[in-house]
């Protein structure tokens, strides 16, 4: 009897090992790993229990034998973020967290130009923001050198470069002088994405026009109209054509085509005669003698 | 300085009217990376639809309802949330977070005037249930790095992504 006790209390014990294995399941998870790489975290303990990694961007759940790894293939965990994950066992839970950061190697580049159609010769007319991204769509926080490049197909190309802040960059480029179709186009490693941007003639820079008598009235006819770099003004910009006489006053709005407005208007002596496009004013005629 | 503490007693109150368990709003001053200037209007809608989507994202995921998220996230940021309740449903779990202070920053508007980059450390709960039985909460701090784009008459979270602090 007197050997019996201490027996007793070893086979007690003994008894309840397993048990407080049990309850002190824990686990050792990696601070932070790769968006869409292979890890594992390796586990104590000893019976069965559920690993669960919780976070916005995904949810994974595992039953798992206490005492060996967890394994995640690679592309299981690919959303980065900031997840919870909890070894729950039939007695005891632990707890931990884990980043998962994006991978520096570009995929995707989501860029953002604007406008798609301005005149020409415009300075920091033409901007674009370019974001970039992971082949799991993860905003990629490492700076990375992006390029912006403006061409035209008959002109100088503009290129500007800019590291990333936070997944991010911009800048702003000058409209070309000449009309047309510009690539507007970022790069960063492999990937480019392109935005076309349609340069059109600006404002008139001057107009003239002249007159000329045509049976009772006078036919006015404008130069051909163009910008301050040469480009030809489109058609159908609208040229108006006033006539002032004796305290009364006839307008006219034509448009162009080919280039040039052409009107007719009653041939008065001591009309006075102008014309005007937008906020650009033409010379005035005076017509015939003064009454 | 009077400018900015009005901002955001207004983010202030219209998110106290919407959740009585209201998260704490700090709103640091903008340090923007751009040309283009940010107003005042702008500056409280963007903060305003930000914390909104946190609601949304909240009661989705509480919920297991990918709908809830259409009025605040767009793009990405909706796809994978939608993804992550999909997986909940498929294994009968139900996450709940419950956001208790943000600390933001815009950060960048962009010259185009068609993105607006924000950070915010957030400190939040979450909640594991599966199949209703809670399995864990902890609280969690984390670096959440946002984009948003403007839509018809609010901005909407293109890009919602926690890093390390």
């Amino acid at each position: 009897m007197r050997f019996r006790l201490p027996f007793l209390v070893g086979g007690l014990a003994f008894a309840a090992m397993p048990l407080a294995q049990a309850q002190s399941a824990s686990m050792n998870v990696p601070k932070q790993v790769e968006a869409g790489s292979a890890f594992s975290i390796p586990t104590t303990g000893s019976g069965k229990a559920t690993l669960y990694i919780i976070g916005f961007g995904q949810v994974l759940r595992q039953e798992v034998q206490l005492g060996e790894a967890a394994s995640f293939a690679s592309g299981v965990l690919h959303n980065a973020g900031h997840y919870l994950v909890v070894l729950a066992g039939a007695s005891a839970t632990d707890n931990g967290t884990l980043d998962v950061i994006p991978s520096s190697r570009v995929a995707n580049l989501s860029f953002l130009a604007k406008p798609s159609r301005l005149p020409v010769s415009l300075h920091n007319g033409i901007s674009g923001a370019a974001y970039i991204f992971d082949a799991y769509q993860n905003l990629i926080p490492t700076p990375t050198s992006v390029s912006f490049e403006l061409s035209v197909s008959s002109g100088v190309t503009q290129t500007r470069t800019a590291m990333t802040s936070e997944g991010r960059a911009w800048t702003q480029m000058d409209s070309a002088a000449k009309e047309g179709a510009a690539h507007f186009t970022a790069h960063a490693g492999d990937i480019s994405s392109t935005r076309i941007i349609q340069q059109v003639p600006g404002d008139p820079c001057g107009l003239k026009m002249s007159a000329r008598p045509s049976g009772q009235k006078i036919e006015l006819t404008t130069d051909p109209l163009r910008d301050c770099s040469g480009n030809a003004v489109p058609d159908g910009t609208v040229v108006t054509f006033t006539e002032a006489h004796d305290g009364s006053q006839t307008t006219v709005d034509v448009p162009l085509k080919r280039g040039i407005a052409q009107a007719e208007l009653p041939a008065y002596n001591g009309a006075k005669i102008s014309a005007a496009t937008g906020v650009v004013l033409g010379n005035e005629i005076r017509w015939g003698k003064q009454p | 300085m009077t400018k900015l503490a009005l901002v955001w007693c207004a983010v202030f109150a219209l998110t106290f009217s919407v959740r009585a368990d209201q998260p704490t709003v700090r709103l640091e001053p903008t340090n923007l990376q751009g040309p283009r200037v940010l107003n005042e209007q702008t500056q409280a809608a963007v903060v305003r639809d930000y914390l909104q989507a946190w609601q949304s994202a909240r009661a989705a995921l509480e919920q297991n309802r990918p709908d809830l998220l259409n009025r605040d996230f767009v793009g990405t940021a909706k796809d994978k949330l939608a993804d992550t309740i999909h997986d909940q449903v498929t294994m009968g779990i139900s996450t709940r977070y419950l956001d208790q202070s943000h600390d933001l920053q815009i950060i960048f508007y962009s010259p185009e005037g068609l993105s607006v980059q924000l950070v915010d450390n957030v400190e939040y709960e979450v909640q594991v249930a599966d199949h209703d039985k809670t399995q864990a909460t902890q609280k969690m701090h984390a670096r959440y790095v946002v984009v948003m784009t403007p839509a018809e008459v609010r901005w909407r979270v293109r890009v919602f992504q926690a890093g390390p602090e």
